[in-house]
């Protein structure tokens, strides 16, 4: 099943195009993988797909994105943008508790029942792998956790709003190698609920994660295909450099 | 001859540093001089009684009270006025010509002397609405001048929050009001309630605006209800010590110094709450 269908997607910030007429389609339940050096507009896209770049005033959109059929832009923003739960490049909580941090989303959504803000906030806390972590400090400041955590933290706080799509921002971009493996073994396991879009610098990341990987260059889609295949043989003799790290 | 960096540090850092103690000093003096000359006039009387004698004997009770009432009125109508502009400003206006005339309308507000603010509440609440001289009229004219100090600092205090915070937000499918409502507001209060006390102390101290939209020259009693008149302690200052002959000096010392006092006292609490606020902060 189709998730996203991208169809000839154009974005200029002012007069620079950060994105050229890209055509593609994210598959349901898959972890679609994103790579590409920096400037490529990986980020760019990733915040097309929950309506985020419409806060730059100084964007112009051309083309489609429908999510299960319907123009994205002709729904609800905010409705948007509960489907597609977002995770940062860098651990961003509140300046709330642990546990408002990921109550804070339930309860703009209008949920006031203290129970089931409660169960909400632990169902979210254990999914993203962090609940045993944190059970016993729920009213202490998200500031106090360590960097990994904070990160999963963040991926609670998105998933306690009932999210279809969770898409990833470069989410390890400011961890360390073992907070990075939790992370992705959240991703794993969360494949099975969730579709996920994972914007990555980190070639190594897509391949181990990935499902099917898309390589971006200056904006431009280069090549999409089965991360294994285009681990192995790619199509694109641009796509074997930056893959083997001549470029990037 | 080549120059010795550290030497330059050094006296580069003396003058810093004489410049920085040149500020204090003016303060300390003031202040121990009217310690010192209005401490042996505060006594129980003075402070509670009404002026007695054309004002060369008693108390400035009703100058306290009108000063309080002033105080109150003006913040009362400034700050809520002055915050929900700057929300507006900050977060919702958008940068066209019109934003821009406002911000600079605001700028030019912050530089009108305050004589003529007195002008303009005479002509606008006293005459025109016929507020009358009042505690209203003066509260309002006081208000409008610390207007530009509450909008400028909330402003401030609205765009010193992470963007980032904000986006989290949003992200989350929280409306933009509600992002502003539960996320920026509650981290800005603190930068608010800075220029509170600033526009506080203002309101407090200046004459000329109350001139003529409230202070009366002689009033020995409390005001009944908002639309009388009022006594007001900087402007009781001004006339015991130039109006009024042989005033003794120590009653006008201890004016002035209730003034400051109040003023301080004022301020300390609105500290003493952003601290608190400032703890709470978590980033």
């Amino acid at each position: 099943m189709v998730k996203f269908d991208i169809q000839n997607l154009s974005i200029w910030f002012k007069e620079a195009q950060a994105l050229k007429d890209v055509t593609m389609q994210v598959e349901a339940h898959e972890i679609l993988s994103v790579i590409g050096p920096s400037n490529s507009g990986k980020t760019t896209f990733l915040r097309t797909l929950n309506r985020l770049n419409d806060l730059e005033l100084s964007l112009r959109m051309q083309g489609f994105v429908y999510f299960e059929g319907k123009d994205i832009r002709t729904m609800d923003v905010e409705l948007v943008r509960k489907k597609m739960g977002m995770v940062f490049a860098l651990p961003l909580p509140l300046p709330l508790s642990i546990f408002d941090n990921v109550a804070y989303g339930v309860r703009m959504h209008g949920e006031h029942n203290k129970k089931k803000i409660i169960q909400a906030v632990q169902e979210a806390l254990q999914q993203a792998y962090i609940w045993d972590e944190v059970k016993d400090r729920l009213s202490e400041s998200a500031f106090k956790l360590s960097g990994g955590q904070q990160q999963r933290l963040c991926i609670a706080r998105t998933l306690a709003v009932g999210p279809e799509v969770i898409l990833f921002d470069e989410p390890c971009s400011g961890l360390d190698p073992i907070s990075t493996a939790k992370v992705e073994e959240t991703m794993l396991k969360l494949k099975e609920q969730y579709t996920i879009v994972l914007v990555t610098n980190n070639v190594k990341q897509a391949a181990r994660v990935g499902d099917r990987t898309a390589f971006f260059l200056m904006g431009e889609l280069i090549e999409l295909e089965k991360t294994d295949k285009i681990f192995t043989s790619p199509a694109q003799a641009r796509t074997n450099d930056y893959i083997s790290g001549k470029f990037g | 001859m080549k120059r010795n960096p550290y030497r330059t540090q050094r006296i580069a850092f003396f003058f810093l540093l004489l410049a920085t103690l040149l500020i204090v000093v003016p303060v300390g003096l003031i202040i121990v001089a009217i310690i010192q000359k209005g401490l042996p006039a505060i006594t129980w009387e003075f402070l509670s009684d009404v002026p007695r004698r054309g004002m060369r004997s008693g108390g400035i009770f009703p100058a306290v009270v009108g000063t309080l009432y002033l105080v109150s009125g003006s913040i009362l109508f400034a700050l809520p006025i002055g915050v929900l502009a700057a929300i507006y400003l900050s977060e919702y206006a958008k940068q066209n010509m019109l934003t821009r005339i406002i911000k600079l309308a605001i700028v030019n507000l912050a530089g009108v002397p305050s004589v003529v603010y007195g002008l303009f509440g005479l002509a606008l609440f006293v005459v025109f609405f016929k507020f009358g001289a009042s505690i209203l009229s003066g509260s309002l004219t006081l208000g409008i001048m610390i207007l530009p100090i509450i909008i400028t600092t909330s402003r401030e205090a609205l765009e010193s929050v992470p963007y980032s915070f904000r986006e989290v937000s949003l992200s989350l499918g929280a409306s933009k009001w509600q992002t502003i409502r539960h996320i920026v507001l509650p981290n800005a209060i603190p930068g608010i309630l800075t220029g509170t006390i600033l526009g506080l102390g203002r309101a407090a101290g200046e004459t000329a605006p109350i001139l003529f939209t409230v202070a009366a020259f002689y009033l020995p009693r409390l005001p009944k209800s908002i639309f009388d008149q009022a006594m007001a302690l900087p402007y009781h200052l001004y006339v015991i010590s130039t109006q009024v002959p042989n005033v003794d000096e120590k009653i006008r010392y201890g004016t002035a110094l209730v003034l400051l006092t109040m003023v301080l006292f004022m301020n300390l609490i609105a500290i003493i709450i952003r601290a608190k606020l400032r703890k709470r902060k978590k980033w």
